[in-house]
């Protein structure tokens, strides 16, 4: 039933490395690596599921005109697009990782919960199956956007909220205990000597992630419930008929949300920070900057939720105080990017596709995170708010930010899941298709959007005509990219390749290097010293 | 198109490289307006935009430097430095100076826009699905504002027109010159109302009001729409604002007064009279094709789960007086609202005719403005 | 705490289980069955929701069950050691953490309401003209008893019932923390009185509760459908009660394991964790009492 693991000095030897076979392996596990290898395929399938969603609505948006499909489908998949890729590609991909390479970065046998972390996985293939079971009840699938603003989900939404919200639910309860699964493993089970401040930068980015995520599901949780209760049982928290009031959802939700961006971002600092100096051969600039830069902008990120709501008509003092909260998370998010730049300052790069990768995320990320300034001037907030300019900001921390940085995690550490080195020649190829296309599809609407394009709209007037078709161009060119991505890991999961050393890149630091590669399926049984 | 691309090539460099203005020709940048105040706001977008521009082509630049001179093929061999707190300081100050920088315009321009204080003219703007309702509070001048784009332009029947989706059957009318304040409220769910030209958006909150304002320079005809996913017709409810000198906006207001009086007293006439069914099919077809189809759909079959079909079902084929109920009363709770305030009786009396006989229905009922009448009296 | 790695000679790593799987299953039954129901029940029709969610709710139970149960006979043969406690202590608290995060979403609706909403709607601020065009009538006063559309109902004193109902939580949450420093005395036949007395405590809070309820919807019209006030009211106290609920039923697990001799002073982390999830239940439902039912 259990499995006792002596104090032994062969413990990393091959033949120790036992473990359970056929499908039971993956159903029950609770190996860190398969959870972390389950997440990362999950997180995969849904994300060519939630990009497909998105060529069918770059599809409608090629030419102005309805001719594909109708506006209220076109509503759900702007929704289904935003809660999938936030929800079911961004962060489990991030929690695979943390799965993945938390414990081989601290030195630690497991994650602390290895029963939950099987748990909190298996829910979300569960959750995401009665989510999208919610566009076939009759009405159809959600339609009121990722954000769900009331009174548009409550008493003017389909039946279907129900599953929505009971979904959001489980879902919320799958990251919770992911969370906490990776705070009490960064805890409890460094290795000795591993102190807080010796720790990988992603590892102390995650850690501050998880902190956010204990914070903010919950609160999501909340706004649900109230949505459910509005919408079915007949309270008005949304309702100023009854003393309530739309606009309390949405600071609710941004209560949620703001901090929810930034999850999807923080773990991409940790990555970049592990591969750029790996890559540059000279050690990360600035270190402890980097650590308390994350941690200021984990604290500010409680405190800027209202600049989504600049148009709500709050008092002036609010907007005032929330767009100078905002504006200050420059100046730690400047810090990091500062830190990469000296990082590769007299280093001694080389551009291996995960370093190719966190480059162009280092100046894409930046890109948007410039966007994200301007918008968070409220008096111009009001003129790009609900704009693709918003849009185009998006989707340049998402997409070239948070993908970008989870395909270099990908590269970087495949040889150390697979034990065989990718194709290093069909990466670079994925890179510069991505790279090109991305910015073909993201970087035009930035134009649209300022020339007067509001976002969620299935049709649009003459003016826009020609950006919409370069940008739904675009949005095939990259789609189709990621197919060189998918043929790339499969090759891996294949073990077509070189066989990879146990450290294929010639600067990279950190305890997972020290083991063979492919990761044996149990390491660091005894835990390793650190110095 | 090649010529087309072309332009919005040269344009997306122009906008990096050459003043801001070939931007704005092509239309790709936000709008300077037409008010005193969407000149500042567009001046403080350009000021921003600058000054992110610079900060990124500092930063990429030392970047793309270093990529392209410490790269291990020149055979450099890497430093070893990984700390220095006096550029760590610098690179902390200097920009949050900038952003103090760009605060204080920010905060002086936000300061004027919200102010509605001494307004001359105040205008309820009430947003409904998907439409939106005018009300000039201190005259007696009321009415609706649909999209007149028809529906062959959108489904490529006919040619899409110059101001596809951006043209409405009644625009607003407010003059030039003159503060004009907007009471900004919805129906239903939230809708956003959005003229660029004025740098105003504000959202539509149902139950309260919020207020903006602005102060047109030109006369003219100015667009916008509504910016708040507000469900499936949020793309198909534009606005139009038409900015008249003030004293042909006098004028006009006058006249619409007058206008609205008589169709007051032409209500009262029909109330006795009775409507042929074929006046009633025709107008009714009208009312519902404007009013209605946007849920119930022109074919009457609704959306099964969120709107419902008409045809041959619930009260369409069955009790009169239900069926006027819910049109003229709405269902409290649903999207169903209320239509007393928007439709005249003989219109009222004219769609639920309508609906009781189109697609197949054929209950042969007619529904008389009188009966409406009597209803909404016997009601109270 | 990286220094206990040293004492331990061993790691222990919990084998494979069929439970999670089982109760994500669980889970999703629940959702889709609650999910269905839900709309049958909005719709007045009828379906499979209630059987689906009956369902989830027995493999959940089945769950639990085994689950613990492998839980307690692994931990009893001795198979777990400090570090592993360390974690499922640290989990529970990072657990319960994100529960006070939940009611933090309640109470944020509540004070919104109070301080800005219902201000608003009666003209304060910069709605002035909120309440000039749209609500002429209305007055803003909480307990809000008469709601802008003129739903009527009456508000919940503090006196009476629910003053001495937080008395019984006070209690309770002492004679708890007796009953656990019992335990770590060794101390059997006092712990089993004292605990007895908490469940006591426990479930006659909410039975007082359930009165409660009943008095508000039959003698003070206040129900779920009444307004803003009704609404914060009932999620704050309903979400309270059921986490009392719950409390109780892992108090009651408690007291069979120790009948049945379980727990020592060392090996107690079961026993330690429901008592902090009463202590937090407890915490909250003062800051309700205050929040809720007296400001
Ligand atoms: C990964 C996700 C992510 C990240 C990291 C960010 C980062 C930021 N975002 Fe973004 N944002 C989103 C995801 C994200 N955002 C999403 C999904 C939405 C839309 C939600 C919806 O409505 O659906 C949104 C919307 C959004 C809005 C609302 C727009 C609107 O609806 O009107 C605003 C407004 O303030 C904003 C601001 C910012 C700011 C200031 C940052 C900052 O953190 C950026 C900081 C970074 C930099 C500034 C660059 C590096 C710094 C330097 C080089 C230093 C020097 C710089 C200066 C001195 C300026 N974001
Ligand atoms: C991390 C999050 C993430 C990611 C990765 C993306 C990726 C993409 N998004 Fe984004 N998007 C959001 C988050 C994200 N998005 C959010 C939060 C919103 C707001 C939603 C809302 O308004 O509520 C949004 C909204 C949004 C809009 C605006 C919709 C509207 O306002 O009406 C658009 C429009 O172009 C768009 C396009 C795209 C495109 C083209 C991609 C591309 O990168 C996708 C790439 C494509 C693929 C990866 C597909 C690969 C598939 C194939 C090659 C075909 C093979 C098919 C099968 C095997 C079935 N997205
Ligand atoms: C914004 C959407 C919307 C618009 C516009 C709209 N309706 Fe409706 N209508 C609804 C909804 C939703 C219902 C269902 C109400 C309910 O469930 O009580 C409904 C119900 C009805 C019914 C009752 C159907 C039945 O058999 O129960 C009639 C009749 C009706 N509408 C007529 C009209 C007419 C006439 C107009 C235009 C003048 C109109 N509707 C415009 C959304 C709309
Ligand atoms: Cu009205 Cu969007
Ligand atoms: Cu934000």
């Amino acid at each position: 039933m259990s499995t006792v693991v002596a104090d032994s000095h062969d413990a990393h030897d091959e033949h120790h490395d036992h473990k359970p076979t056929g499908i039971k392996r993956w159903l029950f596990t609770t190996n860190h690596k398969d959870i972390g290898t389950l997440y990362l395929w999950f997180s995969f399938i849904m994300f060519f599921l939630g990009g497909s969603f998105a060529l069918v609505i770059r599809m409608e948006l090629f030419q102005p005109g309805m001719q594909v499909i109708d506006p209220h489908f076109f509503n759900q998949m702007t929704t289904m697009h935003g809660v999938i890729m936030v929800f079911g590609a961004v962060m489990p991909a991030f929690t695979g990782l943390a799965n993945w390479m938390v414990p081989l970065m601290i030195g630690a046998p497991d994650m602390a919960l290895p029963r939950m972390n099987n748990w909190s996985f298996w829910i979300l293939p569960v959750a995401f199956l009665i989510m999208l079971s919610s566009m076939f009840v009759p009405g159809g699938g959600p339609a009121f956007g990722w954000t769900f603003y009331a009174p548009l989900s409550t008493t003017y939404s389909g039946d279907s909220t129900a599953l929505f919200v009971f979904a959001m639910h489980i879902m919320g309860m799958s990251s919770i205990m992911g969370a906490i699964n990776v705070i009490v493993t960064i805890m409890n089970m460094r290795a000795p000597g591993m102190t807080y401040m010796k720790m990988p930068l992603f590892v102390w980015t995650w850690f501050i992630t998880a902190f956010l995520l204990i914070a903010v599901m919950p609160v999501l949780a909340g706004v649900v419930t109230m949505v459910l209760t509005d919408k079915f049982f007949g309270t008005s928290f949304f309702n100023a008929a009854g003393g309530g009031d739309p606009v309390l959802f949405q600071h609710l939700f941004w209560f949620f949300g703001h901090p929810e961006v930034y999850i999807m971002i923080l773990p991409s600092f940790g990555i970049v920070s592990a591969i750029i100096p790996a890559f540059a051969r000279k050690p990360l600039f600035g270190y402890a900057s980097m650590v308390y830069a994350t941690a200021s902008i984990a604290g500010l990120s409680f405190l800027v939720w209202a600049h989504h709501m600049f148009t709500t008509g709050m008092p002036t003092f609010a907007s005032l105080f929330f767009m100078y909260m905002t504006m200050l998370i420059a100046v730690p998010t400047g810090v990091k990017v500062f830190n990469w730049v000296s990082t590769m300052w007299r280093g001694a790069m080389t551009f291996e596709t995960p370093m190719l990768f966190a480059l162009a995320f280092v100046v894409l990320f930046t890109i948007g995170g410039l966007s994200g300034i301007m918008l968070a001037i409220t008096p111009v907030d009001y003129q790009y708010h609900d704009t693709y300019f918003v849009v185009a900001h998006f989707h340049y921390v998402l997409v070239s930010g948070a993908v970008f940085s989870i395909m270099a995690a990908a590269y970087y550490w495949l040889p150390k899941w697979s034990g065989v080195m990718y194709d290093e020649a069909l990466g670079k190829l994925h890179f510069w298709c991505s790279l090109v296309s991305v910015n073909i599809l993201f970087f035009p609407m930035h134009f649209v959007g300022l020339a007067g394009m509001p976002r969620r709209y299935p049709d649009y007037a003459l003016q826009f005509a020609d950006i919409n078709a370069i940008v739904s161009v675009g949005g095939f060119l990259f789609g189709f990219s990621q197919l060189i991505f998918l043929a790339v890991v499969l090759k891996c999961a294949m073990k077509k390749g070189e066989k990879a050393p146990a450290k294929p890149w010639e600067g990279a630091e950190g305890l997972e290097w020290t083991v063979p590669s492919p990761a044996p399926y149990h390491t660091f049984d005894t835990p390793p010293e650190v110095k | 198109m090649k010529a087309r691309l072309t332009r919005w090539f040269t344009a997306m460099v122009g906008l990096f490289l050459t003043p801001a203005t070939l931007a704005n020709e092509l239309r790709l940048n936000m709008t300077s307006g037409a008010t005193d105040m969407s000149q500042t706001v567009y001046d403080l977008h350009m000021l921003v935009f600058y000054i992110c521009v610079v900060i990124g082509v500092l930063v990429f630049g030392i970047m793309f430097w270093s990529i392209l001179r410490h790269r291990k093929s020149r055979g450099v061999t890497p430093a070893t430095f990984h700390d220095n707190v006096k550029v760590e300081i610098a690179w902390t100050v200097i920009p949050f100076l900038i952003l103090i920088g760009m605060a204080v315009p920010a905060t002086l321009t936000l300061l004027e826009l919200d102010n509605t204080d001494d307004s001359e003219l105040s205008i309820v703007v009430t947003g409904s699905q998907w439409r939106w309702h005018y009300n000039y509070l201190d005259y007696d001048v009321e009415f609706q504002s649909i999209l007149a784009t028809q529906n062959e332009q959108t489904y490529g029947r006919l040619p899409k027109g110059e101001n596809y989706l951006l043209e409405v059957d009644r625009a607003l009318v407010i003059p030039t010159d003159r503060k004009v304040r907007f009471l900004i409220t919805s129906d239903d769910v939230i809708h956003s109302w959005w003229v660029p030209e004025f740098a105003i958006k504000k959202d539509a909150n149902p139950g309260y009001i919020n207020e903006t304002w602005t102060r047109v320079n030109e006369p003219g005809i100015y667009r916008g729409v509504c910016a708040e996913l507000c469900g499936q017709g949020h793309a198909f409810m534009p606005i139009v604002v038409i900015a008249k000198k003030p004293a042909e906006f006098d004028a006009w207001i006058q006249e619409e007064e007058s206008r609205i009086a008589e169709r007051r007293a032409e209500e009262e006439r029909l109330l006795d009279m009775e409507m042929s069914m074929d006046e009633l099919m025709e107008l009714g077809q009208n009312i519902y094709l404007s009013q209605c189809a946007a849920c119930h759909q022109p074919n009457g079959r609704g959306i099964p789960g969120v709107f419902p079909g008409l045809v041959g079902e619930g009260v369409s084929v069955g009790d009169r007086n239900a069926h006027i109920d819910i049109v003229v009363n709405g269902s409290a709770g649903t999207a169903m609202q209320s239509f007393r305030a928007s439709l005249s009786m003989s219109e009222l009396a004219a769609v639920i005719t309508y609906e009781r006989n189109a697609w197949g229905n054929n209950t042969g009922d007619r529904v008389q403005p009188a009966d409406i009448h009597n209803f909404i009296q016997g009601n109270q | 705490m990286s220094t206990e790695h040293h004492n331990s000679t061993k790691y222990y790593v919990p084998d494979q289980s069929i439970w999670p799987i089982i109760g994500a299953l669980a889970l999703g039954l629940i959702a889709f069955g609650a999910g269905h129901y839900t709309i049958e029940y909005s719709n007045e029709t009828k379906g499979f929701g209630h059987y689906v969610l009956g369902a989830g709710l027995f493999v959940l139970f089945v769950m639990l069950f085994g689950w613990f149960r492998d839980q307690i006979n692994e931990s009893r043969s001795g198979l777990y050691n400090a570090q592993l406690g360390e974690s499922y202590k640290q989990g529970m608290l990072w657990f319960i953490f994100s529960e006070v995060m939940f009611f933090l979403a309640f109470f944020g609706a509540l004070f919104y309401a109070r301080m800005i909403a219902v201000p608003w709607l009666g003209g304060a601020s910069n709605n002035a003209m909120t309440a000039e065009v749209l609500w002429p009538t209305f007055e803003a006063i909480w307990p809000l008893t008469t709601t802008p559309d003129g739903t009527t109902t009456q508000a919940m004193g503090w006196l009476g019932l629910p003053l001495i109902n937080t008395a019984i939580l006070v209690v309770s949450s002492v004679t708890l923390h007796i009953a656990h420093v019992a335990l770590e005395q060794g101390n059997r036949g006092k712990l089993k009185l004292w605990l007895i007395i908490t469940l006591v405590l426990g479930f006659t809070f909410l039975a007082l509760q359930g009165y409660e309820y009943v008095h508000a919807y039959r003698d003070l019209g206040l129900t779920l459908q009444s307004g803003i006030y009704g609404n914060t009211f009932f999620l704050l106290t309903g979400f309270h009660g059921l986490h009392v609920t719950l409390g109780a039923v892992m108090l009651t697990i408690m007291a069979f394991r120790v009948f049945a001799g379980h727990f020592d002073k060392d090996n107690q982390f079961a026993f330690a964790a429901s008592s902090w999830y009463w202590h937090f239940v407890d915490v909250v439902w003062i800051c309700l009492f205050v929040f809720v039912y007296i400001l």
